[in-house]
């Protein structure tokens, strides 16, 4: 469906598909890790461990 | 009409003309969804992967980095010893460690050196917890905001809480899963333990006396004299609050101390750091 889709899109032979999925993943995953993982876990109280008002 | 599908004798249309394109519909809605589905669950798992070890690992590095940013007379590296009576010497060439001398011993806050309230996010002193290891030293930092001081450094300082040795309430927090998990086996203390506070001019000596189970919003736990707010300190106590149970903010564990005494840096380690954990 959506990643055939995807898949078919990209240009070159499959090496070079391939190259692109890793690097794609590779991107996604650190700006995950960085950025957005962060930012969702200043919302989870879960692990708050100060005490205040 | 091709030859497959042979006329009918009524004015019925062939059976698969309709229903094909809607089927064609369905499938690729339950491929897409299921993509999704499935590509929800690989986001979550990365997720727990990034907050049980990758904080970890940051986390880890940059307390690291604030301990060796902390230019104290004493090393926080201290090598591997065998005690004897009292006598403390490196396990591998048998230096003796030097160590406070009893009369440079001071059993009361009268007279300690304060450190004063740095801005957050600065690393003041140095926790150290036998019980929790003989190689236990952490950095302790100003603020409790999870963003600037405790998801990257660690320990955190209440602000305006007292400061190391000072009368009051020396109230400090720290993560007990992941980011470096400083507090992760605060359970584990018992009254008597030590918890021995370093800065740049004095160690610290403390004693926990008790550990509680509270609530988040109990504010009393932190208080200048512990869980009495109001009441005017004589006494330099500690108090270490995380959360409870782990992974849960549903409450906090809370551990106070009194401090036993403070002696000025430069003269060696306080005995203490040296207990059997």
């Amino acid at each position: 469906m959506m990643y055939p889709w995807l898949w078919r899109h990209l240009p070159g032979p499959t090496w070079a598909r391939a190259t692109i999925v890793v690097l794609a993943i590779a991107v996604v995953v650190f700006a995950l890790f960085e950025w957005v993982f962060p930012w969702v876990s200043e919302m989870l109280p879960y692990q708050d461990q100060t005490v205040g008002e | 009409m091709s030859a497959q599908s042979p006329p009918h004798a009524d004015n019925e249309r062939p059976a698969p003309a309709v229903p094909a394109p809607r089927r064609r519909w369905l499938t690729i809605a339950t491929g897409v969804t299921g993509e999704v589905l499935v590509t929800a669950g690989i986001l979550l798992g990365l997720f727990v992967v990034w907050q049980l070890f990758y904080t970890d690992i940051l986390s880890g590095r940059t307390q690291h980095a604030a301990l060796e940013d902390t230019d104290f007379a004493e090393d926080f590296r201290v090598p591997p010893v065998t005690v004897i009576d009292g006598v403390v010497n490196a396990a591998d060439t048998e230096a003796p460690i030097e160590l406070i001398p009893d009369e440079l011993k001071v059993y009361s806050p009268t007279g300690a050196p304060i450190t004063a309230e740095p801005a957050a996010p600065e690393t003041f002193g140095r926790l150290w917890v036998p019980r929790w290891g003989s190689d236990y030293v952490k950095p302790i930092s100003q603020g409790t905001d999870r963003e600037v001081t405790l998801d990257r450094l660690g320990i955190g300082h209440y602000q305006s809480t007292a400061m190391p040795g000072e009368v009051g309430n020396f109230a400090i927090a720290g993560h007990r899963t992941s980011y470096g998990k400083p507090f992760a086996d605060v359970d584990k203390l018992i009254a008597g333990d030590a918890l021995i506070v370093q800065t740049e001019e004095a160690w610290f000596v403390y004693r926990v006396t008790a550990s509680q189970i509270v609530l988040p919003h109990q504010v009393e736990v932190i208080a200048p004299v512990p869980n009495a707010p109001g009441a005017l300190p004589t006494t330099a106590s500690i108090t270490l609050t995380s959360c409870h149970p782990k992974f849960s903010a549903e409450k906090r564990f809370i551990v106070h101390g009194e401090l036993e005494y403070w002696a000025p840096t430069g003269h060696g380690y306080p005995q203490e750091v040296f207990d059997k954990s």
